[in-house]
């Protein structure tokens, strides 16, 4: 399967991406890793006639300690995330979760800005950057803004990036501990999560997100409720469901997907301390 | 403007390191990696299986880490170092350890998965220099293999990497 014809264009900046995008509007794309723009462009269910490739922007790969957050270049891979040492000591889930993505072969070329801007609700990052109540900076032609990742999956494969905007910063708050936890069930190797459930503590409060559940990645905001009224994982686990329209397809009905997201929640919340 | 598929899209030069030998060739900006190798630079070795990005049939290194030669395009691969299949062994009479494994503990059968699984292998090592089984059988998920079961696969690796697997 071959993709059809586009012209392409290496961006050497983000400034210069930006420039890109805007000129050409909706017939450009940015190009990361492509591991989700490449097979979706060999079904022709993507048809860029431009492709902007900002692989090659040099600073946006880092890992940084900025205090009380840590900040994530847009082009760091999934495998720099999985083996970042400041991850893995102060934000050890979404360490954990990117060594969860696909296979080793997927992580060597993934990107996290590839991975939220593309917005799959069934992804794995997007469901761990909302648990954490992280952040996203993006960079447009009239200079950055900051959306808080409960704002920014606003549909099915859509965020509330414009189309001449670019993710250039993931920012999630140091959660250091093992007060935390991510499950992810399907059935086949490096498959994607037909529900997944990430739960982490932060600033003392329980945050628990739902993969697959939605045509978003979703807070579980019936369950945090529950838990700071005091429920027990298991109360709290009940209500993982409600307010949810999970999707149906050939792996899983919404009911099934329903008892997972309890099961799941449970297990997740119990994994992280909670009783 | 007429419908997409008439569409000419732009060629782009590129220079690629390949098996350590710098190669510059004018492509379409959308030809696979895997063709790439394979049409442009008769480097067949490199096997397509799926071409959906599941079999792992296609995986190369660039710049020693594997990937999936399906699922890059070439222009991305532009100033990079690719290594492939043929480019593993020291010399032509001569395997390299992890091929010199695969056929000692027998980790092929119809061998139409080998040149991956053992691309996947060396950058599976290159990680984690004494993975345990568990590591292994989760580092190589995504390459499939349709013949041998696996276990003789993940023999081939654990004994590569100097464990016993007598
Ligand atoms: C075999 C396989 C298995 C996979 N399994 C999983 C899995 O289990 N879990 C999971 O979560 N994911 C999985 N993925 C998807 C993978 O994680 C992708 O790498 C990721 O979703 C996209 O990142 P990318 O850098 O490859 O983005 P690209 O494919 O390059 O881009 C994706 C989209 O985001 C846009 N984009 C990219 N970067 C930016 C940016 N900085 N700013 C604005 N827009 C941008 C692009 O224009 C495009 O629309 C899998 C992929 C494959 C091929
Ligand atoms: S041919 Fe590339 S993964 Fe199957
Ligand atoms: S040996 Fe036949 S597919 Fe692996």
């Amino acid at each position: 399967m071959i993709p059809a014809s586009f012209d392409y264009v290496k961006a050497s900046s983000a400034d210069e991406a930006i420039s890109l995008i805007s000129e050409h509007g909706d017939e450009a794309k940015l190009l990361a890793g492509g591991h989700s723009l490449i097979p979706m462009m060999k079904l022709r269910l993507a048809v860029p006639s431009v492709l902007v490739d900002i692989a090659g922007v040099r600073d946006l790969s880092h890992v940084e300690d900025r205090g009380d957050h840590i900040a994530i270049g847009a082009l760091a891979k999934h495998r720099s995330i999985e083996t970042s040492d400041l991850l893995i000591a102060q934000c050890p889930m979404l360490a954990h979760v990117a060594s969860k993505v696909g296979d080793p072969q997927v992580r060597h070329r993934g990107t996290i800005g590839g991975s939220l801007a593309h917005s799959d609700p069934a992804s794995d990052l997007p469901a761990a950057v909302l648990a954490l109540g992280g952040s996203l900076i993006v960079q447009g032609p009239n200079g950055q803004r900051e959306i808080a990742a409960t704002d920014f999956f606003t549909g099915y494969f859509e965020s509330a990036l414009a189309e001449d905007e670019m993710l250039t910063e993931v920012k999630v708050p140091k959660s250091p501990g093992t007060n935390w936890n991510y499950q992810k069930f399907n059935r086949r190797a490096q498959d994607w999560a037909i529900v997944g459930v990430a739960a982490a503590q932060v600033d003392g409060a329980m945050q628990v997100s739902l993969v697959n559940m939605g045509s978003t990645p979703l807070r579980a905001t019936a369950v945090e409720t529950a838990l700071a009224s005091g429920a027990s994982a298991a109360e709290a686990a009940d209500e993982a469901a409600n307010g949810t329209e999970a999707p149906t397809d050939l792996n899983a009905s919404p009911e099934y997907r329903a008892h997972l997201a309890r099961v799941l929640t449970k297990r997740a919340l119990e994994a992280s301390g909670v009783e | 403007m007429p419908p997409y598929c008439w569409r000419k899209g732009s060629t782009v030069e590129i220079s690629v390191s390949v098996n350590g030998t710098q190669r510059t060739s004018e492509v379409e900006a959308r030809t696979l990696l895997v063709y790439y190798l394979r049409d442009e630079l008769g480097l067949t070795g490199t096997n397509v299986g799926c071409d959906t990005s599941s079999c792992g049939a296609c995986t190369v290194h660039v710049n020693g880490e594997s990937v999936k030669s399906c699922t890059m395009l070439a222009v991305q691969a532009d100033g990079e170092n690719v290594t492939t299949i043929e480019g593993l062994a020291p010399s032509s009479d001569e395997l390299h350890p992890m091929q010199e494994s695969f056929r000692e503990h027998h980790g092929l059968q119809c061998g139409y998965c080998t040149p991956g699984m053992v691309m996947a292998a060396c950058s599976l090592l290159d990680e984690n220099p004494r993975p345990s089984e568990a590591d292994v059988r989760e580092g190589l998920e995504g390459n499939l293999c349709r013949c041998t079961g696996y276990h003789n696969i993940v023999k081939a690796v654990l004994a590569c990497s100097g464990q016993d697997v007598s």
